[in-house]
């Protein structure tokens, strides 16, 4: 299984080692993921999150191309700017998720871990009669996040750019503890921080660096398993659960990323009809009224009828609420709707609440 | 990685290989919990899903479900017997049974079917050497 550059780093610090999309990964450290989640949204937490793919096109017609592709109208994109969008298939089934940053010289697209080949092969499918070139640049490119309150005073000192002055969704070239980095301000957390890409061979380099400056700070290493409750709070989807070929932008309570008025792209007609007519099934947050931990997976019902499934639930560290993520028939979407989880064999009562469960901190300035 | 000698064991309790313990109290009586070994591989602690006092179980049955953040486990009573008590105290502080697994983490106490069910279950040093067994499997 592949190891990251930063796996003995992991181990020394005693963290769980995990199998996750095909890397070995730490699901959490020794102090657990309920404090490492608590860390993140009160000081800052570092992730080790190399799985993840990265894809760079340039060319004459990077823009129009990148039009086509995305749901997004990345036209309406500043220079410097980065974006959530989604990738359709014809039928508007989503392919996957993708943070696009403009730069001067390229657009820099980050897509998940599990999806990188899938998503390398589907850019590359339909380059024919634009004047682009994609650059799958995973093996190559390093990507951590530092994300937190105290993110940006952590990172400034290693840096040769004026944090301070920087929009969040908006990404720089330069350097961090000398090695060039894309610099983006960003992320999967609900909080103000960075994601960082640069070269794989420095991964040490970078992640040593910023634990020096972060750690008399109080910053920790985070895992997978906070990362998870860290993106689930602020209702950030995730490929296989929010998001996925059998669901729909519109369904998923995504319709804000995809610009039907900007031209032609891939799946816009079956969306616009779909928006045109109502989607059949809606994402909806619910809050437990029973007792008992909601999983993905787990059925709901209203009134005994199965009508959905749990896409995520746990219980949230932040709000100290038992709270899920489940599509629903549209009707029955209503905030207040009482529903039943049904929980090993047995129905148990929750709500239907608004989402997100967490409103993320850049959000709330 | 954590290591059998790091982890705390109660030289009062029996042990199964499931990793709950089980301690008499007096009057046939025993209270039973999970293991400092079990409350570290599970993680953090966010519910505990209890029987009903009065449940019977038979030794082995499974009694109570412990969730974590990322997994779901069943309890299994070590001994056969019914409960008396369940400690209602993790509702609101789930997170007992990872800071005090022998103490106030407690799970349930038990009226036991038949104590000597008890000398077949292994004893703290038994329990610490099987964990350390299994800490063993898990390095590759």
């Amino acid at each position: 299984m592949p190891k990251t550059e930063l796996f003995d780093r992991h181990v020394a610090l005693n963290g769980r080692m995990v199998d996750f999309a095909g890397w070995e990964l730490p699901v959490q450290y020794p102090s657990g993921p309920i404090v490492e989640h608590n860390t993140v949204r009160e000081k800052a937490g570092l992730f080790d999150i190399d799985h993840m793919g990265q894809l760079v096109v340039t060319g004459p017609d990077a823009l129009n191309y990148l039009q086509y592709l995305l749901t997004y109208d990345i036209s309406k994109m500043v220079m410097h700017e980065a974006h959530y969008s989604l990738v359709c298939y014809a039928d508007g089934g989503i392919v996957d998720d993708v943070f696009v940053y403009r730069m001067p010289d390229r657009y820099f697209v980050a897509i998940n871990a599990s999806n990188t080949t899938k998503d390398a092969q589907w850019f590359q499918l339909h380059t024919h009669g634009f004047d682009v070139k994609v650059e799958n640049v995973s093996e190559t490119t390093y990507m951590l996040a530092l994300q937190g309150p105290l993110a940006e005073e952590i990172l400034q000192p290693l840096v040769d750019i004026d944090l301070c002055g920087m929009p969040y969704h908006t990404a720089q070239d330069g350097r961090v503890a000398g090695v060039q980095t894309l610099i983006a301000r960003s992320g999967y957390t609900g909080e103000d921080g960075f994601e960082l890409f640069f070269p794989t061979e420095k991964a040490t380099v970078v992640w040593d660096a910023i634990m020096e400056v972060g750690q008399p700070k109080g910053l920790l290493p985070i895992g997978l398993a906070a990362r998870d409750s860290l993106r689930f709070e602020p209702c950030m989807p995730l490929y296989g659960q929010e998001i996925g070929a059998e669901i729909s932008p519109l369904e998923a309570g995504l319709g804000w990323a995809v610009s039907f008025d900007k031209g032609p792209f891939i799946g816009r007609e079956p969306l616009l009809k779909e928006k045109l007519e109502g989607p059949s099934m809606k994402l909806v947050g619910f809050e437990m009224v029973d007792k008992g931990v909601p999983r993905h997976e787990h059925l709901v019902a209203i009134d005994g009828e199965i009508v959905g499934e749990v896409t995520t639930g746990m219980f949230s560290p932040a709000t100290g609420r038992y709270v899920g993520l489940a599509f629903v028939p549209t009707e029955d979407a209503v905030l207040g709707t009482e529903i039943e989880i049904v929980i090993r064999d047995k129905a148990r009562r929750a709500v239907i609440v608004k989402r997100p469960f967490y409103v993320p901190a850049y959000r709330r300035k | 990685m954590t290591t059998a000698s790091e982890l705390r064991y109660d030289r009062d309790s029996r042990y199964t290989k499931t990793s709950e313990w089980v301690r008499p109290t007096g009057d046939g009586k025993a209270l039973v919990g999970l293991t400092d070994y079990a409350q570290d591989q599970l993680s953090d602690i966010v519910y505990v899903e209890f029987p009903e006092v009065g449940d019977t179980f038979g030794k082995g049955d499974s009694f109570a479900v412990a969730e974590s953040v990322k997994a779901t486990s069943d309890c299994y009573l070590p001994v056969g017997g019914e409960i008396s008590a369940v400690n209602d105290e993790l509702e609101s502080s789930p997170q007992l049974v990872n800071e005090d697994p022998y103490g106030a983490g407690w799970l349930v106490e038990i009226v036991m079917d038949n104590p000597a069910e008890l000398d077949g279950l292994m004893d703290a040093a038994a329990y610490q050497a099987f964990v350390a067994e299994e800490l063993a499997k898990g390095e590759h």
